[in-house]
């Protein structure tokens, strides 16, 4: 499995852009839990470059959370990176102190998360809470401050920005939670951004509206990311390489067209035909781009 | 149609609120499903789907409208009627969250076994009953004896189900019975659900994820802001729909053929039903 794993690596790596031009390189990554001694994550590598988009898909319990966690640096207490190397623009990350850390999120390296409501203050109106972002990060005043946030809120299809600034998470539906939330990710222009299962509690049709604001931001702006949902179907859609995690491991990894249609581990192949047996795909006609 | 129905519904109307505050949640909605069918009942957040699903086990009261379970008309059903619709277990709800749907505090066996005791079957048949169910649903009988909180997301959900079906239900209404498993469970209980489909159990699922169940479901009607807005066989539904929403709909539904292609259209059918 593990050998496998390495070839399809391989592989992928003669379609990606050279190493060196990698923002963002993950390197037989390993991550233990000190209190049990027991490791969690047994080896993930991948390398994301200027405007690319990775995709991690696996259960809960398989890793991927973790994975990003690592890169962000926000590891819960009793986890360590145990083997392995992540850098970031360049550095090693094992070897910044907690203030250039602190520089380097926002700026370099961001974020999204499920449930954005748990991510902003009930009591403070969300336009303030970008501009603070803005205004710490890149030290300019409260009204320039203010003037960016509300340039981004529009950026990312809010379609009443003045009016939204202005409110509180709870006058705010979970897709334009997650705008707000992405806004604010965006807000210090970092060059990467980890959205870990991002839409997954929202209804679909607002789930395709947040994936599609992905998809332009990398147009826009070349934001390189990196996606993890559960859902094959979600990185397929918005990926150029996937890695498929199980209990820790990769199972599976190459570009998105590879893992698709020539998925080689089981769990990958049990993925998709979930989709071909109980999805759309069941009843879908073939598009006529795929008759051929 | 040859197979007898088992949920007529003509034109239901539900309200919340009192009052200023009294605002419409369904209007007018028709839906019938026959012996064996599974119907896909779609919408987004606050479309009615779930007040649909809880009107027709009588959770919710309706204003209007027409709701017929195996034959019998339950519009005008007293107290005591309903009592005893419930009690024969004609007509069964599977929640989404089986953590809050399980009494914490009962086992498996007990929870189970509780709608039989409910209706008089002795303790002893009961349990024998219970055991054969749970192999139904592929679980092991060890299980028995524990808590839902000692259970898999996977393993409560299949619970659940089996404790909808010790009453031999006609109608199984599914609120989005597989969004909180992951892939290996989500597989075994489908394909549970489709056992029971083949058996003559009719089945209406509960989504905002066409999906997640489309593989399952014999028709698809989606719901939109409180109205039926599309009915129709799944493969003309997801081939060839109508209604502005359901083209939405199908066209932000993740598959694994290439979507991609498909966000120009997206931006232009949103701005049509925003307009």
């Amino acid at each position: 499995m593990m050998a496998f794993a390495a070839r399809r690596e391989t592989e992928s790596r003669v379609a990606a852009p050279p190493v060196a031009g990698a923002l963002l390189s993950v390197r037989d990554v390993h991550i233990r839990d000190r209190a049990t001694n027991r490791e969690i994550v047994h080896g993930i590598s991948f390398e994301l470059a200027p405007g690319q988009v990775v995709g991690i898909v696996g259960e809960s319990g398989s890793g991927k959370t973790l994975t990003c966690r690592a890169v962000l640096g926000i590891l819960p207490d009793q986890l360590v990176v145990s083997g392995g190397s992540i850098r970031l623009a360049g550095r090693d990350l094992a070897e910044l102190s907690v203030k250039e850390w602190t520089e380097l999120r926002g700026s370099t390296i961001s974020a999204v998360f499920q449930d954005p409501a748990s991510y902003l203050n009930p009591s403070i109106q969300v336009g303030p809470q970008i501009a603070e972002v803005i205004r710490v990060k890149k030290k300019v005043r409260r009204r320039e401050a203010r003037d960016r946030a509300l340039e981004l809120l529009r950026s990312v299809r809010l379609r009443h920005p003045e009016s939204v600034y202005g409110q509180y998470t709870y006058e705010l539906s979970g897709g334009m939670l997650q705008r707000v939330l992405i806004a604010a990710a965006i807000a210090a222009d970092p060059q990467v951004l980890i959205a870990d299962e991002a839409t997954t509690s929202l209804d679909v049709t607002v789930q395709a509206e947040i994936l599609d604001l992905l998809a332009d931001l990398r147009e826009r702006t070349g934001l390189a990311q990196v996606i993890v949902a559960h859902d094959l179907a979600v990185v397929a859609q918005v990926c150029d390489e996937v890695l498929v995690m199980r209990q820790g491991d990769v199972v599976e990894h190459g570009t998105t067209e590879e893992v698709l249609y020539r998925p080689q581990h089981e769990y990958t192949q049990l993925l998709i035909a979930e989709h071909e047996q109980y999805g759309l795909e069941r009843f879908l006609d073939i598009p006529r781009e795929e008759r051929a | 149609m040859s197979a007898r129905s088992v949920l007529e519904v003509e034109d239901l109307e539900v309200h919340y609120g009192l009052g200023r505050k009294r605002r419409r949640v369904l209007d007018g909605v028709s839906l019938s499903v026959s012996n064996g069918e599974a119907v896909g009942l779609i919408g987004e957040t606050g479309s009615g789907k779930s007040t649909f699903a809880r009107a027709v086990v009588g959770l919710v009261p309706f204003s209007r409208g027409r709701i017929v379970i195996d034959g019998q008309d339950i519009s005008q059903a007293k107290a005591r009627q309903w009592r005893d619709l419930r009690r024969r277990g004609v007509v069964q709800y599977v929640f989404q969250d089986p953590l809050r749907s399980l009494d914490p505090d009962l086992t498996v066996a007990q929870s189970i076994v509780e709608p039989l005791l409910i209706q008089g079957i002795s303790s002893a048949e009961a349990e024998a009953r219970a055991r054969a169910f749970l192999g139904r649903v592929r679980l092991d009988p060890e299980l028995l004896g524990r808590l839902p909180g000692e259970l898999s997301g996977g393993q409560r959900q299949r619970v659940s189900v089996a404790r909808a079906l010790v009453t031999e239900p006609k109608l199984i209404m599914l609120d989005e019975p597989v969004s909180a498993l992951d892939s290996s469970n989500r597989v075994q209980v489908l394909e549970i659900l489709k056992g029971l489909r083949e058996a003559g159990v009719g089945l209406v699922f509960i989504s905002h994820d066409l999906g997640s169940v489309a593989g399952l479901t014999d028709r698809i009607a989606v719901l939109y802001q409180g109205e039926l807005v599309e009915v129709g066989p799944t493969r003309s539904i997801i081939n060839n729909p109508q209604h502005v929403y359901t083209r939405l709909l199908i066209d932000s539904a993740p598959t694994l053929r290439s979507a991609a292609a498909k966000r120009s259209d997206r931006e232009q059918l949103r701005a049509l039903l925003h307009t």
